[in-house]
């Protein structure tokens, strides 16, 4: 369940953002989560909703703004998309292919009161 | 965990460290780790919070304005640069640093031992065990003569690189010898935690299915090598060896496997030689950092101040 691990790092971030800036209320905030990364969307929001219930974040809405994956095809020497570790490469069907995009866990942005 | 430095406090115990740190916290959000005892370490991170004063805001009577504010960070920031400053006292001694992750019951420990038996004096060996609970592993090792320092995770499914580096600096690996950090037996977790390793090496025992590389992907693809446990056992199973390996390759292409029996021995020698060109490599570029830089391999503050590391 790194899931809850991560979102107490989220949280830090907000935290030291509210800190920072003198935030009353954090209502809403963005997370850009790669298609390829190894988090589960739903249970980094539902684990953020937990941690952040007695904090300036609590209640929060949670964006997440997906980030498509994509691969370098060695055989066919191309970019191409990759929806998912272990999928073939949409051209030529193999599987030489080097993750390029859509692994990055962002705190993007906030919106506060 | 510890809110205001994310170092797992409350679950997470290092060795006989963990009752100073949690006294520690109990003290107060604001705190400074300095690690005095931590021999000559430069594992030092403050955690010194400024609280800046609140900006002038305009309201306007009646509306509670909203506002946006970029932040674009990573999740994992803060680990990462714990990760970093651990990779930076393990090239300052030349140590090739390597996080052993698998499934509980994989044969991490089982194949250490094998590799501390077979190094014999060839090389120094470290060990730092993640488990939640027991130090069951450490013992194993510590029989071998190794030094290891066992970490309880307490409810935590892997390792961090807070937690490591503590556990770097109460186990101060030798120069030039090898540290093995085993995670917790966890194929999910532990992929997504940098520990400041120079490679992660993924143990699959032939026992569990050849299909695991297909199943958690993610640890596969972070690794840079898989070693095959258990292939005594072939005989009594029905498992494609040949079909694992291309799974494995499947999520990434690049992974070197080798096959390996932590109680026949089969397949040690190759996994040896693996290490050794690891080890050299890591020798190297400590000796390169300390011809750049005019100093001895054995003056690493002096190489962080001129600038040289990190």
């Amino acid at each position: 369940m790194h899931e809850m691990a991560l979102a107490e790092e989220v949280l830090q971030i907000v935290q030291d953002a509210a800190r920072r800036e003198g935030l009353r209320r954090v209502v809403a905030l963005w997370l850009e989560i790669g298609q390829l990364s190894c988090v589960e969307p739903e249970a980094l929001r539902f684990c953020f909703e937990a941690v952040a219930c007695d904090s300036v974040a609590a209640g929060a809405r949670v964006e997440i703004v997906a980030a498509a994956g994509a691969a370098w095809c060695n055989e066919c020497a191309a970019p191409v998309a990759l929806a998912a570790l272990g999928d073939p490469c949409p051209l030529c069907g193999g599987y030489r292919l080097r993750v390029t995009g859509g692994t990055q866990m962002r705190v993007q942005q906030l919106e506060a009161v | 965990m510890c809110i205001s430095c994310g170092c797992g406090s409350e679950e997470a115990g290092i060795g006989r460290e963990a009752d100073d740190h949690a006294r520690m916290h109990a003290a107060g959000a604001i705190h400074r780790h300095d690690h005095a005892a931590a021999q000559d370490l430069p594992h030092d991170h403050g955690h010194e919070h400024q609280h800046e004063s609140v900006p002038e805001h305009a309201h306007a009577p009646g509306l509670a304005p909203a506002r946006m504010l970029r932040i674009e960070q990573d999740i994992l920031a803060k680990n990462d640069s714990y990760a970093a400053q651990n990779r930076r006292i393990l090239a300052e001694r030349g140590i090739l640093a390597l996080n052993l992750v698998s499934s509980p019951g994989a044969g991490k420990t089982a194949l250490l031992v094998k590799t501390i038996e077979a190094l014999g004096d060839r090389c120094r060996i470290g060990v730092i065990e993640g488990d939640q609970q027991t130090s069951h592993d450490a013992d194993r090792i510590r029989a071998t003569g190794a030094r290891a320092v066992q970490i309880n995770t307490g409810r935590g499914c892997h390792l961090d690189a807070h937690m490591v580096g503590h556990a770097i600096a109460q186990l101060d690996p030798p120069h030039h010898g090898m540290l093995m950090i085993e995670n917790v037996g966890n194929l999910v977790c532990p992929a997504a935690f940098d520990l400041g390793e120079a490679h992660k090496v993924v143990v699959l025992s032939v026992t569990e299915g050849e299909d695991k590389p297909l199943k958690y992907p993610d640890m596969f693809r972070r690794a840079s090598l898989m070693l095959l446990n258990k292939i005594d056992l072939l005989p009594y199973l029905e498992f494609d060896l040949a079909l694992c390996i291309d799974y494995a390759h499947r999520t990434n292409p690049d992974l070197a496997v080798i096959c390996v029996s932590a109680l026949t021995g089969e397949g040690i020698p190759q996994w040896l030689a693996w290490l050794d060109q690891g080890a050299e490599s890591a020798r190297a570029a400590c000796r390169d950092i300390a011809a750049l830089s005019g100093c001895g391999p054995d003056e690493p503050r002096l190489l962080v101040e001129r600038g040289l590391i990190g």
